[in-house]
């Protein structure tokens, strides 16, 4: 069964937002922050890329369509970090 | 951004995550920023330049690149592995065909030759239509091909990155390879624009 993230053919988005002007690696510091984030716990071994990307793509449906690419990184982050008891997500929403 | 929360309170949370893994001896701040420096100084689309410009030049080297890319890029000094060994595959375009590069999946990319992927590359909208509607969806990027030219897409994925090898323009013959690297567009790399 296919999940949410497998688009490819499905009808509906509307016009590529095409934008050809050269554009910052990141919109803003916190994706930055979130890009660094996962690539030092891949290094760490807390989870594996294959990991990250189930738990992107196991995202509710309509959560995974209303966020942007790098909140669809941290909500993978926190649900490894959370299953794995690294972050409980108790302590995160503090 | 969703519409449900402001930047500040995402941020705030990203922060907040970020400290607590401090905090707890999981990372430590001054690697993430590494981390960060390294990203952005590694991957350009003038890596992914060099090479086809080279392709264009050296016919010996364009073979090696469209039969091992992975083993000809490092010729130029590039590898082009992520966190986790990838093949690697340069497609050519010609008179008769066309290539262009997809992640209909999320947004597989060949990073360390074409940089960060642009944000309309890892849009739905990309990602949706262009394995189903590849024309319209390069006239969209202002790229109108004649018919008679057949499009080939190509879908990246976790094992496999896809560059395109533009077709070298006319009247160029008179350009070294800087010069050459020059023409070369990341757009041109993906396959959304013609060089």
């Amino acid at each position: 069964m296919s999940r949410i993230n497998d688009v490819g053919g499905m009808e509906g988005f509307g016009a590529v937002p095409v934008d050809n002007a050269e554009q910052p690696a990141f919109a803003a510091d916190w994706e930055a922050r979130v890009f660094a984030l996962n690539s030092a716990l891949l290094r760490r071994g807390v989870y594996n890329l294959d990991e990250f990307r189930d738990a992107v793509e196991r995202m509710p449906p309509a959560e995974y369509l209303d966020a942007s690419y790098y909140e669809r990184w941290f909500a993978a982050i926190t649900t490894l970090l959370d299953e794995r008891g690294v972050l409980p997500r108790a302590d995160l929403d503090g | 951004m969703s519409a449900d929360h402001g930047d500040g309170a995402l941020a705030a949370r990203v922060r907040r995550a970020e400290t607590l893994l401090e905090e707890r001896g999981v990372v430590d701040g001054a690697e993430l920023d590494a981390i960060l420096d390294r990203y952005l100084a590694t991957g350009s689309p003038a890596n992914g330049a060099r090479v086809v410009a080279r392709a264009w030049t050296d016919a010996g080297f364009r073979d090696r690149l469209l039969a091992d890319a992975n083993a000809a890029v490092t010729e130029l000094g590039f590898r082009a592995g992520g966190l986790q060994p990838t093949l690697l595959r340069a497609v050519a375009n010609t008179a008769e065909v066309h290539n262009v590069v997809v992640c209909t999946l999320c947004s597989c990319y060949p990073i360390a030759l074409l940089g960060p992927s642009p944000s309309w590359y890892k849009s739905e909208a990309y990602r949706s239509r262009v394995v189903r509607d590849p024309r319209s969806v390069l006239a969209e990027f202002g790229l109108t091909l004649p018919d008679t030219v057949r499009v080939e897409v190509w879908d990246a994925s976790a094992e496999t990155r896809y560059l395109v090898v533009p077709r070298r323009p006319d009247g160029t013959d008179h350009l070294d390879d800087d010069k050459l690297a020059a023409l070369v567009t990341r757009n041109g790399l993906i396959g959304t624009a013609a060089v």
